[in-house]
This record gives C-alpha cells, structure tokens and sequence, in this order.
C-alpha cells in the first residue's frame, strides 16, 4: 500500500489536516505520518524529521509527500537526499494543494492504487475544484 | 601567512561564526521582518549552536565528516528555508573535500563552489535575485583569485561577501518569501547575504588564526 507524508511548518495544520482526511473518508489501512514544526515546537521544517516520517509511512511499495509551501518543499527535496537509494526511488514529493492532494492520494492509497496512479489522482485533485467555480 | 586550514581552524570558524550569528540575531531577525517572515536570526543561532555542539560532541578525523555533521545538524534544527540552504551547502562542502584534514586556498575554492551547486539546486536561484548567492558568489570569485593563502583568500572573500551583501539593498526580490513584496522588497539588505557575510567573517578571522 502506498505511504502518505504530511509536511508542514504547522503541527496544528498537519494534524488537522490529517484528521479532516481521517473523518471523512471510509476507515483505510494506508499509513499516514506527518513531519510538521521544529523539535522546539515553532513554525518550521525538519528534514531529518522528514526521513523518519517517510520511513514510517514506507512498507516497500512507495510514499507520496504533500507539502505546505516555501521551505517545507526545500526541506523534504532535503530529505529525500538521505534517503537509501532504493527508498527515494519510490519517494515522490507532489505540487498538489494540501488539502486536495491528501484526499485524493489518500482515497487512492485507500483503495490500493500504485504509486503513479496515486501521484496522479493527486496532482490533478484541484481539477475538480477549478471546474466547480468554472460552472 | 596560513597556506592551509585544518579541522582544529574549521572548528574555530564554526565556533566564531556561533558567536557571531549570536550576536547579530536581532539584527538579521529584523532584515527578515523588512522582506520575509521575522525569523531569520532566530533560527541561524539556533542551528548555529547546535552545529557547534554536535561537531564538540563527535570525533572527526576529516574535514568531510565534520561538514556533514553541520549540514545534517542545519537542516534539522534551523527551520526555516535557511536550514535546507545551508545544510545542502555544508554537506555539498563537505562532500568536495572528503578524506581531507588540511585544506589549502584552492581545495577551500572548490569545496565553496561546491556548496554554492548545492544552494542553486535547492533554492533555483540565480545571482542578481537577492539571495545569499549575492554574497556567495562574489567571495568565491575571491577566493580563486588568491589561490596561495588561505588568510589571505579567506579575508578578500570576507569583503567580497560583504560588498554582495550590501549590494542586494537595491535588488528586487523574485525568490522566496521576499517576492511577495514584489518591488517593495527593494531597499532592504537581504538576510541571507547577510548571514553569509557573517558565516565569511568567521571564516577570515579563523584563518587568520583568531580562536574562539
């Protein structure tokens, strides 16, 4: 099953984040970890929290990893550098809106798409919010 | 004269630049607060002081051990975009000079060019955008151009950077937060240039033999 990282500069936001994905879908078995805030607890990013994050949420088959903005992408790019080889490989950091992109990629995990399937409903999760405000 | 530069010396920078950063925290901090998110001296000295404490806590035998200790150490307890920065510099600096315990002005010339790749590659920046690259780019230019001693090559590069430091007050920020403000962003030194003046300072003053 394919892994699901939250990183954010905000613990509250990740957790949120996470329990909004959580409380409205079906009950799921896809690992979902957050790397959110620095170890002093203040707005930030860790990206050896990020590693261990992604360690969590691997069980072989692969990770996507939802960022915030700003240095939360340039941490988890940090990241992925530490990671063994063969893990980055199937390591991938998605464009996608937050909210949006966890949802789609955690609904796609759900139901046990790979890893390009689960990267694509992801980055194109805002689609369908573009054609809402299009109509 | 100081042809080269050992770990003891590397040492020396990492503490001296501890103390330096401390001292310039406010001020860096409120550069932030012109163009970005108030945070800046903050979070160097935080990492600052834990890259210290990590490389007092291990045994390095070579100066590429050492750097990537810093670099891991940044990356993980800066915070902010500096920590990836500047923790992709370390690492990258270290990685050109691996095996290394004496460093001379050219091989110090390379490991910077070096962590300079590293902080294009994570940052996408490009000199002229009001980056630390500003400050980076200058001093390396100066540190090739004086490729027989190290206090020498150290101590132009720690001019240069401040002459790129003060050269981005006029720059119009397009990269991190600082272009948000567009235009408004000109007028203001950019923090990372700053602190990368500071970091060069260091250097100099440990090359030239200054301790901590």
């Amino acid at each position: 099953m394919i892994g699901v990282v939250v990183v954010s500069h905000s613990p509250e936001l990740a957790a949120a984040a996470v329990g909004l994905a959580r409380g409205l879908m079906p009950p799921s078995e896809v690992r979902l970890e957050t790397a959110a805030g620095t170890a002093e607890g203040t707005l930030g990013t860790d990206a050896m929290a990020i590693v261990e994050a992604i360690g969590r949420a691997d069980d072989g088959e692969g990770v996507v990893v939802l960022m915030d903005l700003g240095s939360a992408v340039m941490s988890a790019q940090t990241a992925v550098e530490f990671l063994e080889p063969e893990v980055a490989q199937r390591t991938r950091l998605l464009a996608a809106p937050l909210v949006e992109g966890l949802f789609a990629a955690y609904s796609a995990a759900t139901i046990g798409r790979d890893l390009d399937r689960v990267c694509a409903e992801a980055e194109k999760a805002v689609d369908a919010k573009k054609k809402q405000l299009a109509g | 004269m100081a042809s080269t530069i050992d770990l003891k010396g590397l040492v020396t920078w990492l503490e001296l630049a501890d103390a330096v950063i401390a001292e310039h925290a406010d001020e860096l901090t409120q550069l932030d607060a012109a163009i970005g998110d108030a945070d800046h001296g903050t979070n160097m000295r935080r990492g600052m002081a834990a890259a210290v404490e990590a490389v007092a806590a291990g045994q390095f035998t070579t100066a590429d051990a050492m750097l990537k200790k810093v670099g891991m150490t940044l990356v993980s307890t800066v915070g902010g975009a500096s920590g990836p920065l500047y923790g992709t510099f370390f690492l990258r600096m270290g990685g050109a000079l691996a095996g290394k315990d004496e460093i001379d002005a050219a091989a110090l010339a390379a490991a910077v060019e070096a962590g300079i790749g590293g902080l294009v590659q994570r940052g996408k920046a490009a000199a002229g955008e009001k980056t630390m690259l500003d400050a980076w780019y200058p001093a390396l230019e100066a540190l090739t151009a004086h490729p027989g001693d190290v206090a020498e090559a150290t101590r132009a590069a720690a001019d240069a950077a401040a002459a790129g430091r003060d050269a981005t007050e006029p720059m119009i920020a397009t990269k991190g937060r600082a272009s948000y403000l567009g235009e408004r962003s000109t007028g203001h030194i950019d923090p990372g240039a700053a602190s990368t003046a500071l970091l060069l300072d260091a250097l100099a003053r440990a090359a030239a033999g200054e301790t901590a």
